[in-house]
């Protein structure tokens, strides 16, 4: 069986470009939700003086991820702002000093088993940088290493434009197999598979010249059909194993890293320099000389453009990350975030979506799916808020990868209707849950009473 | 700095549109148009010009009154239009000819809520209330090379299901259209050529049209009826490639085209040696498309689930 996939525009224009380091921003705003789980407890207070690498907030709860000062200098105020999704979080604003002083408590942490392992890649702040933003060391920290028979590096980077992780591999790959060396050795993992797009001749070379060193690395090589990096796509398409639904790749017996975070993983054991800068792609129809650049987290994105000569025509449309999953950020003032692999700025005959027309049931969407879902039939299912419908379905399968909308000739705006029925399909089980939950105390108080 | 555009991902669009693919569809006919302009003669470019302009008008006007939003410039009632004209003789009088395209279009199309929403194939629809409503005007056959002068003259199944030898054309007559027929119907190299090149393109997938074809062959083999004669006559090919693979109207998986192109292919058979018509193609395709949501239901994708969580 094979699954589904779309033939997107490559645009891979900066595979080519070595990263360049970005002038010190003068301000950073960083905030503390940079991962997917509990906001990050503020350490800092205003007037504080701080160093590159310090830490500003702590991991608070179990799904949570330490964040470090990007920038040497001044807190100047601690400040809530609206995040991409639309909630409220806390944020720190350092004022820049300049000099970038590294902070003295900076040194290699101590690893000697995996219990250390995992802390010290706690305490880099690291969390998937390709994108999904789930914070290393929860996905490491498995409690049962006897299940992990495999470690997919996710070096796909199926997106347009995006090419960070190329040069990863490029430039770091002595990082990208130390980390693989330091996972053989704490976690005991005999197989380790790296899994990329084969238009990107350059890495794999260097990925393969590499790999043949060792016996227990292979270089998967996969056809550039989008969404190749998705997790469980990955998966399937390495190992042929099917996630089941809601489960996680562990379920299978593997676990899925992106190549980027685990080279930064290697990176932070050798030096001690916690998660503080991103290479990311900045490119798009409105850029000058699409570049990749080296910012602090925090940097606002109007300040990358300047490493990449400026705008060609004003941009209409920014994103955070590639044009088929990306965000399109409110304003240019949003930070680059830990998970920012690229910003992307279009003009306005890029950014303009076409004219949405009616749909002529040519079933493209369901032949398209990777997970082999029906779009009209959930969109339809939406409309009538029919939650039960919404279920068989298999909404809640949908990864958002955007195939049926890019492939649909009518235009539909089929990934928003599939957001949009995951919503209703979780607040209709949450409803149900509770329900139930009610039923059942009702009926053990009944027969209490007996 | 102007406000930035704020929308749902994706933000890359496919180049294809309902108007590209129906621009594909009117590509793949132009060969049959050419055949039948060769074959028929200049009224069958006036049938087709008339069918497409009463198609697009009509959607048109109705859209309007209706105070809906206009779609009649995407191209599907240029479709409609010429494949109607296809199925209609060179001989039919103009007036039925205007009468076919807007029960197309309004009755069938438009009053189940236009494009994607109708049940059956418009073309098709009106064709067989024509042949209903003008049964005289629709059997009269011309032989080609006669212009509007008609001399009827009976079409390759009618000959061959009434014993007629002497009428039946031979193989390659069939192949390149030059005998008696509906206008797109009876040129089967430049059905072929037009089918490719949907295959090709994308638009449609070979199931429909192989299967459909393949089942009319298989069929007439058991039945002991000539194979190659029973494939390439009458309107099966016409249909198979343009009719059985509109997508508001038959199933869009491969299992369920798979089954579509069965069923057509038996219930054309069912008609041509046992029932009262010679021909029987629109009919099964019509039958067909009322069983499209079933044969859907049937056969829907199954979403990758995997297996038990652990």
């Amino acid at each position: 069986m094979k699954l589904h996939g779309i033939k997107v525009p490559h645009k891979k224009n900066t595979a080519g470009c070595k990263p360049v380091r970005i002038p010190v921003p003068e301000r950073v705003v960083i905030p503390m939700s940079m991962h997917i789980g509990k906001l990050a407890k503020v350490t800092v207070k205003k007037g504080d003086e701080l160093k590159v690498g310090q830490l500003i907030g702590e991991a608070d709860g179990f799904v949570s991820s330490n964040i470090h000062a990007s920038v040497s200098g001044v807190v100047e105020k601690v400040d809530e702002m609206v995040a991409s999704n639309g909630s409220k979080v806390p944020c720190v604003i350092i004022k820049s000093d300049g000099k970038q002083e590294m902070y003295e408590g900076l040194k290699a942490p101590d690893v000697k088993d995996f219990q250390s392992f995992v802390q010290a890649v706690k305490e880099s702040g690291v969390v998937g940088l390709g994108g999904a933003g789930f914070p290393s060391f929860v996905k490491l920290g498995v409690k049962d290493l006897s299940k992990v028979e495999a470690v997919i590096i996710n070096a796909a980077e199926c997106e347009p434009y995006i090419t960070s992780d190329t040069r990863t591999m490029i430039d770091k790959s002595d990082f990208v197999f130390k980390g693989i060396d330091a996972v053989r050795k704490f976690m005991g993992v005999k197989r380790f598979i790296i899994g990329v797009e084969n238009n990107k001749r350059e890495a794999i070379e260097v990925m393969q010249k590499s790999a043949e060193k060792t016996d227990d690395v292979e270089v998967h090589v996969m056809p550039s059909i989008y969404p190749q990096g998705g997790e469980k796509v990955l998966v399937y398409n390495t190992v042929k194993r099917i996630i089941p639904k809601g489960g996680l790749p562990l379920d299978v017996g593997v676990i899925v890293t992106n190549v980027t975070t685990l080279a930064f993983i290697a990176e932070y054991l050798e030096t001690g320099v916690p998660l503080v800068e991103k290479c990311l792609t900045v490119d798009g129809s409105a850029v000058k000389e699409p570049k990749n650049v080296i910012a602090p987290i925090g940097t606002p994105i109007k300040d990358l453009i300047e490493g990449a000569g400026g705008f060609k025509s004003e941009p209409a449309k920014v994103l955070y990350g590639g044009p088929m999953m990306g965000i399109a950020v409110p304003s240019m003032d949003e930070p680059v975030l830990k998970n920012t692999n690229a910003v992307i700025f279009m003009d306005e005959k890029e950014a303009t979506p076409p004219k949405t027309t009616p749909c002529i049931s040519c079933g493209a969407c369901v032949s398209h799916c990777p997970f082999r879902l029906d779009p009209r039939e959930i969109s339809r299912a939406y409309k009538l808020k029919d939650a039960e419908a919404l279920e068989a379905l298999c909404v809640d399968l949908c990864m958002e990868c955007g195939c049926c909308s890019y492939i649909c000739p009518a235009n539909r705006p089929l990934v928003q209707t599939n957001k949009l029925g995951k919503v209703m399909l979780r607040e209709y089980l949450n409803e149900k849950k509770a329900r139930q939950e009610k039923e059942n105390k009702e009926k053990e108080k009944k027969e209490a009473k007996k | 700095m102007s406000k930035l555009i704020s929308s749902v991902s994706p933000h890359f669009y496919g180049k294809r549109t309902t108007q590209t693919i129906m621009l594909d569809v009117i590509i793949a006919l132009l060969p049959a148009a050419v055949a039948s302009v060769i074959i028929f003669g200049l009224r069958s470019l006036l049938v087709i010009a008339v069918c497409i302009g009463t198609c697009v008008l009509s959607e048109f006007l109705f859209q309007k009154l209706c105070k809906r939003e206009v779609t009649a410039m995407d191209l599907s009632a240029v479709v409609t239009g010429m494949l109607l004209a296809f199925n209609l003789p060179v001989s039919i009088p103009i007036w039925q000819a205007v009468l076919g395209s807007v029960t197309a279009i309004i009755v069938v199309k438009q009053l189940f809520g236009g494009i994607g929403q109708n049940f059956a194939n418009p073309a098709i629809t009106a064709r067989i209330i024509m042949m209903t409503a003008f049964s005289g005007s629709m059997t009269t056959w011309t032989m080609p090379g006669n212009g509007a002068d008609a001399v009827s003259s009976p079409t390759p199944l009618a000959a061959a299901a009434k014993g007629l030898k002497d009428a039946m054309p031979s193989y390659q007559t069939l192949f390149l259209g030059n005998h008696g027929g509906c206008l797109g119907e009876t040129c089967a190299l430049a059905i072929i050529l037009g089918g490719i090149y949907l295959v090709i393109r994308g638009v449609i997938t070979w199931h429909t049209p192989v299967v459909y074809v393949a089942t009319v062959a298989l069929m007439s083999f058991i039945c002991g009826k000539d194979v190659l004669y029973q494939v390439l006559s009458g309107g099966l090919l016409l249909g198979a490639v343009f009719m059985a693979t509109d997508y508001a109207t038959t199933p869009n998986t491969k299992w369920g085209k798979v089954v579509f192109g069965v069923g057509c292919g038996l219930i054309t058979i069912l008609i041509r040696f046992w029932g009262n018509l010679p021909e029987g193609v629109s009919f099964s395709i019509l039958i067909m498309n009322i069983l499209t949501p079933y044969i859907s239901k049937l056969t829907r994708s199954k979403p990758l689930v995997g297996g038990a969580k652990k």
